[in-house]
């Protein structure tokens, strides 16, 4: 795995690695943030005594009480113009929607207001708003418990959206969320949770800027542009590819949707001259069209063959186990995309 | 128009299973049929659960403690709407829902069994939205003149949505043939109904809004039934909507992926484990010589072989078929749906 932006990052270069898990690396960062910004305090649903429905933010009402980690009342549209509220004077919320489908129950505050806030007030009140929480299928949580929202936040100006896949990334980018003056969505995938991945150990200072792409696995052959869990399966399809087709993919992790580290993807494409853009939101009007496009409209000439995306068909998540499996953009579904892309 | 802050606990029957108040009028088949469902609610309840366990079942949120809800749904008739929530399945049992109904929802059958003729829309999980349901529901059969009613039944932390007090409003401003009933069970997940509103009673909501408002103790059926009844009864004359709150508990956990001891005492657990609805509804059944020991036993064991049979069926289901992904995102599949069908599921 390269990592040119975690080099530059990281503190020292020989701090000790550990294994971690993606949900300890949430709950460090948003604990280091809260010990070093008194400003910095969550609210959400069953956030404080229960520690959140996945436990993310578990022991954090011990050590910051009851006024810095705040159960709110069922009210998704309440409390989000309550963020509002408390940025505008000088806090930085980090709320969380304990699943991100429920981003529509307050998407007049986040679409209508805090996306526009900075801009209608002249550039005079900055809202460091961090909206975090977990979205996505493989749990047959169905239809409004299982989307991926980071195209529907990523239309909107206004709004940065990172889509962390690994523990380190998530950590350093949580970090560099709430230390951003911009609202930031940070979305997690509810299958990401209990994987495990280096990081230094807590309290070691890093962070991850917002906004650049790191290529996950090297290749010749063709660039694969994904995030979030799509990540970790299209490394185990581009295993798989390599196993028994010899074909080598460069998978380049966004990390960030918006704003998108183009000049990372064009780099790739490069070399490869073949790109395909995959995610588990739908594809219809979707981030990975955003890539498609933008590689029409600024790299043509670095295409060798005609770019695609990978993304959900456009239908209801179904909650049958087996129903849910066909329908998820993941490892198969990966594979065969790509080995057209190849045999065309 | 002005209603006072209600003051009243209504209670037919206390814990003990004495008679406190006036019993409603039913038949002693009404009443059998009540109590049977609160069995056998119960069992179906533990037994999802154990079927979650066993990795045969989806999440699920049970309902133990809560059987008294089968008031909710006696008082209606069959053309009358129920809208309620993933912990309703014992007033929509009573209403006519098929047991296997909420089973099929988890092999990825949404709908089955839930049918306009029974007046019922499948189970809500989106907190608080059916309230707004239900008061069009109750708007579209004012509208269409009959003296049909809706009733929108939601939990106490639903009462924070501005979707619950939206419902309030409108049925209040249109008179609409809509109760609105709370099953305030303590809390919403690990969070305690003092955290969710600073009101000693939810039910003090409805004559802000200028609606009657009830205090039930919810876990005495009768209460219940009786509350409702006479709110369904002014919905059906065009007297407008009421507000009933009814007070009980949740004795399991809020669903098989929760862990209540996270976040409440044994104590107040034994409190209320005193109160038990059915406990109380049989000794006043024994009393009332409605029911006797053998029919008890008998309708136990009715009841035991009603919910073998139902996981039977279904066990036996076939998960859905493939092609169902896409069969009802729209009435008609557009042509670059069924492209997307054809290159996910490969037929030609
Ligand atoms: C809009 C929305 N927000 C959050 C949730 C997650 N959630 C599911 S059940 C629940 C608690 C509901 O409590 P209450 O209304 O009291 O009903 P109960 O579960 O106790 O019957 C929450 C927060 C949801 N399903 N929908």
């Amino acid at each position: 795995m390269t990592a040119p932006v975690m080099a530059q990052a990281a503190p020292e270069a020989a701090v000790q690695m550990r294994k971690t898990t993606y949900i300890q690396a949430v709950n460090e960062a948003l604990r280091e943030e809260m010990r070093r910004d008194e400003s910095v305090f969550i609210l959400g649903e069953d956030v404080a005594h229960y520690g959140g429905l996945f436990r993310v933010t578990r022991g954090l009402l011990d050590e910051f009480g009851p006024q810095r980690v705040i159960d709110t009342p069922i009210s998704e549209q309440g409390f989000m113009g309550m963020a509002l509220g408390a940025a505008a004077v000088g806090m930085r919320p980090v709320v969380e929607l304990m699943y991100m489908d429920f981003t529509l129950v307050a998407a007049d505050q986040i679409f209508n207001q805090i996306a526009k806030y900075h801009y209608m007030t002249g550039g005079l009140i900055h809202l460091p708003i961090v909206v975090r929480g977990q979205q996505g299928g493989g749990k047959r949580y169905g239809s409004q418990h299982s989307q991926c929202v980071e195209g529907l936040y990523a239309h909107f100006p206004g709004i940065r959206v990172v889509v962390p896949a690994t523990p380190y990334d998530a950590k350093g980018l949580l970090k560099s969320a709430i230390r951003d003056d911009n609202p930031v969505v940070f979305l997690e995938h509810k299958m990401l949770y209990f994987t495990r991945g280096e990081a230094p150990p807590a309290e070691v200072e890093y962070t991850v800027p917002i906004g650049l792409a790191d290529v996950k696995r090297t290749g010749q052959d063709l660039t694969l542009v994904t995030y979030g869990y799509c990540l970790l399966q299209a490394l185990e399809a581009a295993d798989a590819l390599a196993a028994r087709y010899g074909i080598q993919v460069e998978v380049v992790d966004l990390r960030t949707v918006n704003p998108m580290d183009t000049d990372t993807i064009w780099e790739s494409v490069a070399k490869t001259g073949r790109l395909l853009a995959v995610h588990e939101s739908y594809a219809n009007c979707g981030v990975g069209a955003e890539v498609v496009a933008r590689a029409y409209e600024e790299a043509p000439h670095l295409l060798r063959a005609p770019a695609r995306r990978l993304g959900m068909a456009p239908v209801s998540i179904p909650v049958s186990k087996p129903l849910e499996d066909e329908i998820l953009p993941w490892k198969q579904q990966i594979m065969a995309a790509v080995l057209e892309m190849m045999r065309a | 128009m002005a209603y006072p802050f209600p003051t009243e606990i209504h209670r037919v029957v206390d814990p003990e299973g004495n008679l406190v108040g006036d019993p409603p009028e039913l038949s002693p088949e009404q009443h059998r049929k009540l109590y049977y469902w609160m069995v056998f609610g119960r069992m179906w309840s533990e037994r999802m659960v154990a079927l979650q366990r066993q990795g045969r079942m989806g999440t699920f949120a049970p309902h133990v403690g809560q059987e008294a809800q089968a008031g909710i749904a006696s008082p209606l008739r069959q053309d009358d709407w129920l809208l309620g929530t993933y912990r309703e399945c014992i007033a929509y049992f009573v209403k006519g829902l098929s047991p296997l109904a909420p089973m099929a929802t988890h092999r990825g059958y949404f709908s089955r069994g839930y049918t306009r003729e029974l007046g019922l829309v499948p189970l809500q999980i989106v907190i608080g939205n059916q309230m707004l349901h239900a008061v069009g529901v109750a708007m579209a059969m004012q509208y269409e003149g009959t003296d049909r009613v809706a009733v929108g039944v939601c939990g106490d932390g639903a009462t924070s949505q501005g979707d619950f007090h939206e419902a309030l409003n409108f049925a209040a401003v249109f008179q609409a043939p809509f109760i609105a009933v709370v099953q305030n069970n303590q809390y919403a997940i690990s969070v305690p109904r003092q955290r969710q509103a600073a009101v000693e009673y939810l039910a003090y909501r409805g004559p802000a809004f200028g609606i009657p408002g009830y205090i039930v103790d919810g876990n005495d059926v009768l209460a219940v039934h009786k509350v409702v009844q006479e709110c369904v009864e002014r919905a059906r004359a065009g007297e407008g909507p009421s507000l009933v709150e009814l007070l009980t508990y949740r004795m399991g956990a809020h669903t098989t992926a929760d862990d209540p001891t996270k976040y409440r005492s044994d104590e107040e657990v034994a409190h209320w484990q005193a109160r038990d609805p059915i406990k109380r509804y049989r000794i006043f059944l024994l009393r009332q010589e409605i029911l006797s020991n053998e029919e008890d036993e008998a309708l136990h064991e009715q009841a035991t072989a009603d919910l073998q049979r139902c996981v039977e069926e279904f066990e036996a289901m076939p998960p859905p078929r493939p092609e169902e992904i896409f069969e009802h995102v729209f009435e008609t599949p557009p042509p670059n749906l069924l492209r997307q069908r054809d290159e996910i599921l490969g037929t030609p």
